[in-house]
């Protein structure tokens, strides 16, 4: 840990580090051509297989694995489509990585379409990176220029094209079949599994996709190798046959009320407290922090007593979050009100549910309607109990769901009630001192009077947080 | 060949048949030609999502149908100059991207999603810009507003009623 240098990061600072030049210069694109011409597409599958590495983009799974699931004579193309949505709140790293170093991702992606059989990549790029968008093209263009796209690269006989496909503002497409479906032109409504896309995807073919980070990985594997892969981050536990360890450098993105938010590198498990102090130069303005999000906003939430709990893929669930997700660590000082963070939480979620399933449908919108209520202190008790009912019942995990979105919205609910319980309690009986205590239903279209067009612009002012 | 357009331009055609190869089907340039439109326009009016699919041989309502999905393309009318995406979502949120919000809207004149008389700004409540580094921060067309207050907000939309004015 303490003699760790950034390797994924390498080129963040480093001038004109995002040219071919530069990345040439700094070893990239060695081991592409001997991989390319020496070896068999199933020799790169093993050697991904073979360094542990899971998934950077939220869900962990093993990437080598994913790619078995590729029917072995398929006939017709394959797709590889690389997940730029990022959208997670809080997480940011694939944007850096695209800025400042697009030729480690561009390795990335072509030693995976070699892996997987694909001649063609799409990136899915989200509408809200332009810069990113600017970078990738211009490395795109280079490595075409370099023969390091193209036909016959570097002359393995391998082809491949690359296509940056531009989103419009959707939290759903980062789902990887709702990434699909959007790029196919539809809305971006995830579809049920199985078939999964390895078998059926893109185009009714097979498909895969993987993370920009994950592509990151990919390339640094090839160069460096497994065992240096392996030598980062936290074993296997030996207890737990399940466990695939949590293997290599991440990414973790650090925000909110810390000193020096930004893009850290760490070895996979290094402790909130350790980001905080050692990257994040400690909680801002020399308060005390209250509480974390673990890894991006769908994860949860770690109280100030878990910030021991290590960031690798099984900490975070350990202390009752979903998981390491996309690694965004975001800080919530001393000061911050429960009722302001979740109301936040609710509203992005509320927000971004595409509308497909009725419980995440209406499961965050009623959410963010009771937060609404709550915080113009027209809170009950029994509300919270409603609240913990809704986080239950709607996902994946209930089995009420297609896709892991109300997962996503239900772990903030879940978590910050029962963690913060107090919190919200007091402030319901404190903004509520006549009606705390009443457990009768709230008649609903005296909750949808409160969203009445003619106060519409008075609501939009209250429900503006105060942190 | 296709015939002119109202709102089309053979320019515009040309670009969304220049990106026709990358894809098996006419479909999947739905979205490509939607950003082509709205890039140009600032906005994809109903006679637009037409002509679109009259380019790409779908009907109207596969169009129209992705296109309302996204809540990205104005339809009524163009969206300001400058399109300015203030971000609420958590990180902004807890270093004032609220206020940020609030006060642009104000001195604009707007609501979120509204558009300034002059036609020179468009503030839209966004959700998470991928920026939480340097929060709160704008995304206003294709730059990145960093670690803004209410008062360098105020100057970038003096900045903004400037240029527009000169124009």
């Amino acid at each position: 840990m303490e003699d760790f240098k950034p390797v994924l990061l390498e080129a963040v600072g480093v001038p004109n580090g995002h040219t071919l030049a530069s990345y040439l210069a700094r070893g990239g694109y060695a081991p592409l051509k001997r991989l390319l011409t020496e070896k068999k597409p199933a020799d790169v599958v093993e050697l991904v297989k073979a360094s542990g590495l899971r998934g950077r983009g939220g869900a962990g799974f093993s990437t080598g694995l994913k790619w078995t699931f590729l029917p072995k004579d398929h006939t017709g193309p394959i797709y590889l489509c690389i997940n730029a949505d990022e959208s997670e709140p809080g997480t940011f790293n694939n944007r850096i990585l695209m800025e400042d170093d697009p030729h480690q991702v561009i390795e990335g992606i072509i030693l995976s379409a070699f892996a997987t059989r694909a001649s063609t990549a799409y990136i899915y790029l989200r509408y809200e990176y332009p810069r990113s968008w600017d970078r990738l093209q211009a490395a795109i263009d280079e490595a075409y220029a370099g023969g390091y796209l193209g036909p016959n690269i570097q002359g393995s006989g391998f082809s491949l094209d690359i296509y940056l496909h531009r989103g419009a503002a959707a939290y759903i497409c980062g789902e990887e079949t709702g990434l699909i479906e959007s790029l196919e032109g539809k809305r971006a409504w995830p579809r049920i599994k199985p078939p999964f896309p390895a078998v059926e995807g893109l185009f009714k073919q097979p498909t895969v996709v993987n993370n920009i980070e994950t592509m990151a990985c990919v390339a640094q594997i090839a160069r460096r190798g497994v065992e240096w892969f392996r030598s980062i981050g936290v074993p296997a536990d030996p207890k737990n046959p399940r466990d695939p360890g949590s293997y290599g450098p991440k990414l973790y993105c650090l925000s909110g009320h810390v000193e020096k938010p930004g893009c850290y590198e760490a070895p996979l498990g290094i402790t909130v407290r350790e980001l905080v102090d050692r990257f994040g130069g400690g909680v801002w303005k020399g308060r005390r922090a209250k509480a974390a999000i673990p890894g991006g906003i769908s994860m949860g939430l770690l109280t100030e007593a878990e910030f021991d709990t290590p960031l690798d893929f099984s900490g975070p669930s350990k202390v009752g979050c979903l998981g390491l997700g996309t690694a965004a660590v975001v800080v919530l000082d001393e000061t911050v009100s429960m009722i302001d963070f979740l109301h936040n939480s609710c509203r992005f979620f509320a927000h971004e549910s595409c509308g497909q399933c009725t419980p995440c449908r209406e499961g965050t919108s009623w959410s963010l309607r009771m937060l609404e209520r709550i915080k113009q202190g027209k809170g009950r008790l029994v509300d919270l109990d409603l609240l913990l009912e809704i986080g239950n019942t709607m996902g994946m995990m209930p089995g009420s769901t297609i896709c892991g979105l109300a997962d996503g919205a239900a772990w903030p609910i879940k978590n910050a009630i029962k963690k913060f319980h107090g919190e919200f309690a007091d402030f319901i009986r404190r903004t509520n001192p006549d009606g705390w205590m009443v457990t009768e239903p709230v008649p609903a279209l005296a909750i949808l009077g409160s969203h009445a067009s003619e106060r519409l612009h008075e609501r939009k002012k209250q429900n503006t947080s105060r942190f | 060949m296709i015939a002119a357009k109202n709102f089309l331009t053979p320019e515009m055609i040309a670009q969304i048949e220049a990106l026709a190869p990358r894809y098996p089907n006419r479909r999947a340039l739905t979205l490509p030609a939607l950003h082509i439109v709205n890039d140009a326009l600032r906005y994809v009016p109903l006679e637009a999502v037409v002509e679109v699919a009259d380019v790409l041989g779908l009907a109207p309502a596969d169009v129209q149908d992705t296109l309302s999905f996204y809540a990205f393309f104005p339809q009524d009318k163009p969206a300001g100059e400058v399109r300015a995406w203030v971000c609420r979502s958590i990180s902004c949120a807890l270093r004032g991207g609220e206020q940020v919000l609030e006060h642009l809207c104000q001195a604009a004149g707007i609501e979120p999603g509204g558009t300034s008389a002059d036609g020179a700004i468009t503030v839209e409540a966004a959700e998470c810009l991928g920026a939480c580094d340097f929060a709160p921060c704008m995304l206003a067309n294709k730059d990145l507003y960093k670690n803004l207050t209410p008062e360098t907000a105020a100057a970038f939309l003096r900045d903004v009623r400037s240029r527009v004015t000169a124009d």
